[in-house]
């Protein structure tokens, strides 16, 4: 008897069928992988067994345990045991732990709140996860691993029989995601249902029971782990067979276009600590120089501190086609051909509530649009053809960037960088959280800047990303570079020996 | 494919309409609730030269709410720089000129020390003018030792009290007429060479219609009455500038992405701070002009002038669409809302004189 049964769910919005007849069930104890591009409908299908979309707004039924279920809000699915933990987590960072996990239901006593009563079941609850967390500490100095934690055990506490996670490990780092792993493992032999939202294959094949694979509202195909690969997996996911998604990059090295000499950084907090310490490196005109390393190695240290946007101490020597460059600021890195690709777009990248087009113009506006006055048809016209080389999926530059997904969001960031006529290219996490569709449109991009004589340096957490696309792989640890391979002689054992401070 | 793409064509003209409905339903009530008092030429000139200090106010406001920061001190430093014009003219005799030069120089000079406090030592703006707000309250106590300050000088009441002659105003409808007609053969040519082939000649033509119907309607119903004030040509050429900067220069542009992100905007090689430095600086110039038109209309500098305008100025960006976070808002929706403002406050007054009026021959 499956714990949760959803059958035949269709939901439609005007214009489009965002669920065409979506069938799904997750057993006891079962650890069962969505898994979709972006767009395909998981989320619309969480939606759907969460509640907020109630009861009547989509055709279709839901059985937990066996007894239909009318969800009108997301209160009654909760009743029923469904909880759900998004990307964007839900705690209130200046309230404590306990406080957090108890928010709304809070032990009180003629409306006081009873706070031994609630911190003591906090510390029962986290105890019962293996969770090394004071409840009394504020949600906000913990890490966002041990917030998603957090969230889990908030989850718990309203006796959560179907956990949903979405994109749970987007923000975690290594050691996070194995603590995560452990207890999704136990939650498992507890018979609670996890649903796991991924886009990260790898952690969908190792955690794994079923999967289940959405494409454009439809159940593509629902399959025992153990009896899939992982490019089947993709096969389905994009509905064409892709083979390698990764390009096979056969460039044409030039002369070096990037040369860096002595470049140290320090920390913005301890100015005596350096967080890149007397690196050198050059890349060469049409070459892809990979960049692997942990989290905290001095990846993205390194490459803010060349572009002149680091807000700490830094030193380095840049030479540019030969000829030596004063970088301070990133105005300088611009004028000097270096464009970089920041990593999260949201953050970083993007001003979400303005125009495609607004967003695309804003690092080169000057050459775009004119010195002092700006000039919106001859920013359209700059605009319309790096639009439809990305295949960014708008009908128009006006539209607002918030409302893309996220692989065409980041289609935008690059195509703004693109619009300075870099040289030099950095990429930090260039395809972090999106779909494989929009992956590889961006691996092939990459690939035909570098055949068209860009310099690109790559960082990324994805190895497989960095050993696919790179012609050079530098490793670092602490800092220094660790290694330094060959395409041809770079494999992922390697490389994370390097890493980790192994040799 | 479920998201709904939204573009900011859609977004923002429904915003101003929806704000000139709001204002268009506001007259309308007051026109009747007054007997027909309200939309009177004679009215619609008074009701415009109130609104002119907070407008000019609340256009450099609003550039620096979407550049993410606030000013609380412009009420005081309005009062300051008043002072100062007054304190030139009447206690050490200089000439009009000056006393401009004075003014304008006092907001400048205080816009950028704030600006540069807040962007370039990092101090919250909001700390930063809280404390201007005190300080240049108490300059102006000191400065004025508490009296009222009277300007004897014609020429100077001039800018807040006098009208330009009704054929000014009709040369003026010209050339804002010619500059409407400019614009739109630039933006067409502009289209032409660099759009997609679709112009769209509706579009164009709704384009040049409407400011020139605005224009027209403007100037017939301010020589309706004596002319179109003096403080409503100036408010509405520091609106022009403010719309100009806003919308069709890199440095508005760069506003907008500061609030909107600014770090995002700055790895994008804009420098933040300097931007930040010139809209404080812009803004303590307007309201600079706006203490000389504010002076003039009253004849004296008072200690107390122009307290809780900075509130009025920061509402009218407000009801005109800003947001306070930074990033959105337009100089056109901060008029509205200064509009609006001055709308309420011109209705409320008509409406208590007639309620009391009515009394008074009740009673009789």
């Amino acid at each position: 008897m499956p714990l949760l049964e959803m059958r035949n769910i269709v939901k439609e919005f005007p214009g489009v069928r965002a669920l065409d007849g979506v069938s799904f069930t997750l057993e006891n104890g079962e650890f069962h992988a969505l898994v979709g591009e972006n767009g395909a409908g998981k989320s619309t299908l969480m939606k759907v067994l969460s509640g907020v979309y109630p009861e009547g707004s989509f055709d279709g039924e839901i059985f937990v345990d066996n007894v239909p279920q009318s969800f009108r809000n997301v209160r009654d699915s909760e009743a029923a045991g469904v909880a759900i933990i998004y990307q964007e987590l839900s705690l209130v960072k200046e309230l404590t732990v306990g406080e957090n996990i108890f928010l709304g239901r809070e032990p009180s006593r003629f409306g006081v709140i009873d706070s031994a009563k609630l911190y003591h079941r906090s510390a029962t609850l986290l105890r019962e996860l293996h969770l090394d967390i004071d409840p009394r500490t504020t949600v906000g100095s913990l890490g966002i691993g041990r917030q998603q934690l957090v969230e889990i055990a908030k989850a718990l506490s309203q006796d959560a029989k179907i956990l949903v996670l979405d994109e749970p490990t987007a923000a975690l780092t290594e050691s996070e995601v194995e603590t995560l792993f452990d207890i999704l493992t136990k939650l498992k032999a507890r018979g609670v249902g996890l649903i796991y939202i991924s886009h990260k294959l790898d952690e969908v094949f190792r955690m794994s029971d079923r999967i289940t694979v959405l494409r454009d509202g439809k159940t593509i195909g629902t399959h025992l782990a153990k009896d899939l690969t992982r490019d089947e997996v993709i096969a389905e996911m994009v509905g064409r067979d892709v083979g390698d998604i990764f390009p096979k990059p056969e460039h044409e090295l030039g002369i070096p276009a990037l040369e860096i000499k002595n470049l140290t950084v320090f920390s913005v907090d301890r100015p005596d600590k350096r967080i890149v310490d007397d690196v050198s490196f050059s890349v060469r005109r049409g070459e892809v120089l990979g960049i692997a390393g942990l989290m905290g190695s001095g990846r993205t240290e390194l490459m803010t501190a060349i572009f002149g946007a680091w807000q700490g101490k830094y030193s380095r020597i840049i030479i540019i086609d030969g000829k030596e460059r004063t970088i301070s600021s990133p105005l300088d890195a611009i004028d000097s051909g270096i464009a970089f690709v920041t990593e999260d777009r949201k953050r970083y990248g993007l001003i979400l509530e303005q125009t495609i087009a607004d967003n695309m113009t804003l690092a080169g506006l000057k050459p775009i649009s004119g010195r002092f006055l700006t000039d919106r048809s001859r920013e359209m016209a700059a605009v319309r053809e790096p639009m439809r080389s990305l295949n960014i999926k708008a009908g128009t530059p006006m539209v607002i960037t918030g409302t893309l997904s996220g692989g065409n969001q980041q289609k935008v960031v690059l195509g703004k960088w693109l619009l300075t006529k870099p040289k030099v290219l950095f990429l930090d996490e260039p395809t972090r959280g999106i779909d494989v569709g929009a992956k590889q449109e961006i691996y092939a991009e990459i690939d035909k800047l570098a055949a068209e004589g860009l310099a690109i340096v790559l960082v990324s957490s994805e190895l497989p990303e960095v050993l696919g696309l790179s012609d050079r792989v530098l490793v670092l640890y602490r800092g220094r570079i660790a290694a330094e391979f060959t395409r041809e002689n770079a494999t992922a054992e390697k490389v994370m020996t390097a890493a980790t401070g192994g040799n | 494919m479920v998201e709904t793409e939204k573009t900011r064509f859609t977004t923002s003209s429904l915003r101003a309409y929806i704000m000139i409905a709001v204002l268009a339903g506001i007259w309308l009530y007051f026109h009747w609730a007054t007997n027909s008092i309200f939309l009177t030429p004679r009215n619609l000139s008074n009701l415009a030269t109130q609104m002119s200090v907070t407008g000019i106010l609340a256009v450099g406001m609003l550039m620096l709410i979407v550049s993410g920061n606030i000013d609380l001190s412009v009420g005081s430093v309005l009062g300051f720089a008043g002072g100062i014009a007054a304190y030139s003219m009447s206690i050490h005799g200089y000439g009009l000129p000056a006393a401009i030069v004075f003014a304008v120089s006092v907001g400048i000079l205080i816009g950028t020390f704030q600006g540069a406090l807040t962007a370039y030592l990092n101090i919250p703006a909001f700390i930063v003018t809280l404390g201007g707000l005190l300080a240049w309250r108490g300059a102006v106590k000191w400065l004025l030792g508490g009296n009222t300050v009277p300007v004897a000088d014609e020429t100077f009441k001039a800018i807040g009290q006098r009208n330009i002659p009704v054929e000014a105003g009709w040369i003026l409808a010209a050339l804002g007429i010619a500059f409407a007609l400019f614009t739109a053969y630039r933006r067409a040519r502009s289209e032409a060479a660099y759009g997609d082939g679709k112009v769209n000649y509706v579009l164009l033509l709704l384009n040049v219609a409407i400011p020139i119907v605005g224009i027209v309607a403007f100037i017939w119903v301010m020589n309706g009455y004596q002319g179109v004030p003096i403080p409503v040509l100036i408010f509405v050429s520091v609106a022009l500038i403010g719309v100009f900067l806003t919308t069709s220069t890199v440095f508005g542009r760069y506003l907008y992405a500061i609030g909107g992100n600014p770090d995002a905007a700055r790895l994008s090689g804009i420098n933040n701070k300097r931007n930040i430095l010139k809209v404080y600086a812009l803004l303590g110039a307007f309201t600079g002009i706006a203490a000389l038109i504010f002076t003039a209309r009253v004849g004296s500098a008072a200690p107390d002038a122009g307290t809780l305008k900075e509130l009025d100025a920061i509402a009218a960006c407000v009801i005109g669409g800003a947001s306070l976070m930074g990033g959105r808002g337009t100089v056109f929706g901060a008029c509205i809302g200064a509009l609006i403002m001055a709308s309420l406050d011109n209705g409320m007054s008509l409406l208590k004189k007639a309620r009391s009026s009515s009394l008074q021959s009740g009673s009789i």
